[in-house]
């Protein structure tokens, strides 16, 4: 089986404080894989070890291997191209203090698309699948951080999709988006899993319910369990992830 | 029956003295900033004052005369132009490359917490002490002999600091969460800088630099030993009077002729010497002015 994303034994730690403890866990290509867990589970720290942007906080020390389409990610070279393979949505928006335009082309020129019509294309494609073209098609040249919270977070998704990228890290996504065009977006995320790989971590049990095809609970820094979705949220074989996803945690 | 009805919003003793202090607060604090405000608005009518019968055009186009008792202070006020020029190409661009170096890829250690200590600490070194720094230093140790281009280098070495200090702080008010969306999205460091950080910190750099402008004129001992004469003979006009000192010849500046004829020369009229001083300080708030103008202007566009 190809994997898109496997941890092997990793470990993260920033100082003395550990983030992630010894997580083994495969996500295979073309899924939705879901990532549950309270605050301060090392959802994050598990998204950032992905495309190596851990690396921009001195602390942070990394053990163990992550394969990356079966190449082990602190081996290759070009770390910037593994960032392109990589979408990421955090939880808060930021809307990049450029056009709209250019927020979304900004990752397509760095990666040396120069001409005008293919970069026209990315922009008006991406804008679409993150639901924000119909409210930004006639002023694609106002400040992306003019933007409402709600669409700049969409904007933000555009971007993350602008570079092609074989995974989709999507963290928290909605908790600034409403709840009809969150649900649109899903839409998306579902028809996306054609082509990329989707990790999504949520606060929202029931979406991760709705669209992971295997769900992940951290706790703790430590994975607890992993399995299909269905499976975890009505008969996982750990007590701790039974008592989560049903809301009586804590 | 209605005299027994209680006011809800009575105030009571402690509200009232809550009261008093706040207004006590209140003007006191007025009063100091117009205590501020006073003494400067009092130099400047008192120079100007003192220093209308000689100002005009001809004081600052004409050439000092038999001593500065005739004539006017075109070659101390050119003088003291290039020295700006001279010691911010100098200082300029070294401040903003360290500042970004500090700012942007530095890590915290101990060489980093060095430096910016050492930077901070130059900044409050007197002047006086850069002057003597800059003899020893670009004087005798370089051999520049003492030369616009010393004195310009001591001028910068005194500068470098603070451009240093602002540029950093211009760079910091640019968010954290743009760098990472930048790097998140397979942008290198500098890339992330080009793009995003330097566009939107330019306003921030530019007015420290131009801050700096005031101080670089404003200084009398950084040059006194490095490159400032007494009096030299220029041309009256034409591409020689604008271009009147090169590099490697002594120069005459405006805070230096101030100190010279206020208190080595006699029989300099007394409005020569306000007006010198007049057109120091009219120099120093256009330079304020301008910087703040800007600072107004970019601020409006701002674009977060």
């Amino acid at each position: 089986m190809d994997y898109q994303v496997e941890f092997r034994d990793v470990s993260v730690s920033y100082g003395k404080d550990v983030a992630l403890k010894n997580i083994n866990l495969q996500i295979p290509k073309n899924e939705i894989f879901g990532i549950i867990g309270p605050a301060n589970a090392g959802k994050t720290t598990f998204l950032k070890a992905i495309n190596r942007t851990l690396e921009f906080i001195h602390s942070a020390k990394t053990k163990g291997e992550i394969l990356f389409d079966g190449k082990n990610v602190q081996q290759i070279r070009n770390v910037y191209g593994l960032r392109r393979k990589v979408g990421v949505v955090f939880p808060l928006p930021v809307g990049l203090p450029m056009s709209i335009y250019e927020n979304v082309a900004y990752a397509p020129r760095r990666s040396g698309i120069h001409d005008k019509q293919d970069l026209e294309e990315i922009v008006v494609r991406c804008l679409k699948q993150a639901m924000l073209w119909d409210e930004v098609k006639d002023r694609l040249d106002m400040l992306g951080t003019k933007l409402s919270g709600g669409q700049q977070q969409r904007l933000t998704i555009a971007r993350a999709l602008s570079h092609s990228p074989d995974v989709l890290c999507l963290d928290e996504f909605s908790i600034a988006i409403d709840p009809v065009t969150t649900m649109k977006i899903e839409d998306v995320l579902a028809d996306l899993k054609d082509e990329m790989t989707i990790i999504l971590v949520t606060n929202l049990v029931q979406q991760a319910r709705r669209l992971a095809d295997q769900t992940a609970f951290f706790n703790k820094s430590e994975l607890i369990e992993v399995g299909p979705t269905e499976k975890i949220f009505t008969t996982p074989d750990n007590q701790l992830t039974y008592d989560y996803v049903t809301g009586d945690f804590g | 029956m209605s005299s027994e009805v209680t006011n809800p919003f009575e105030t009571n003793d402690q509200e009232r003295r809550g009261k008093k202090i706040e207004l006590a607060v209140k003007y006191s604090t007025l009063a100091m900033t117009w205590l501020l405000i006073i003494p400067v608005l009092a130099i400047i009518i008192f120079l100007v004052y003192k220093a209308w019968p000689a100002l005009s055009v001809e004081f600052l186009l004409d050439n000092p005369e038999k001593k500065m008792t005739a004539g006017g202070i075109w070659g101390p006020l050119i003088g003291t132009f290039f020295l700006v020029l001279v010691s911010l190409i100098i200082a300029a661009p070294i401040g903003i490359l360290a500042g970004v170096y500090l700012n942007e890829f530095a890590r915290d250690n101990w060489l980093t917490r060095f430096i910016n200590l050492a930077v901070v600490n130059l900044a409050g070194v007197p002047s006086i002490v850069h002057g003597l720094f800059g003899l020893g230093a670009f004087v005798y140790f370089l051999g520049m002999d003492r030369c616009l281009l010393a004195a310009s280098c001591t001028v910068a070495v005194m500068t470098l600091p603070v451009i240093i200090t602002s540029t950093k702080e211009a760079l910091a008010s640019v968010p954290m969460s743009f760098r990472v969306a930048c790097w998140n999205m397979g942008a290198t460091k500098w890339q992330t800088i080009r793009t995003i950080v330097l566009p939107n910190s330019i306003s921030g750099i530019l007015t420290g630099v131009i801050l700096q402008v005031a101080r670089a004129a404003g200084e009398t001992a950084p040059i006194l030993f490095t490159g400032a004469m007494i009096s030299s003979r220029i041309a009256d006009s034409g591409w020689d009077a604008m271009v009147p000192y090169g590099l490697e010849d002594r120069f005459m500046a405006l805070s230096y002729h101030l100190y010279i004829i206020s208190t080595q020369w006699q029989n300099v009229p007394e409005s020569f010497k306000f007006g010198t001083a007049a057109v120091m300080i009219g120099l120093v708030i256009a330079v304020n002015s301008l910087s703040i103008g800007f600072r107004i202007y970019l601020r409006a566009r701002k674009k977060w």
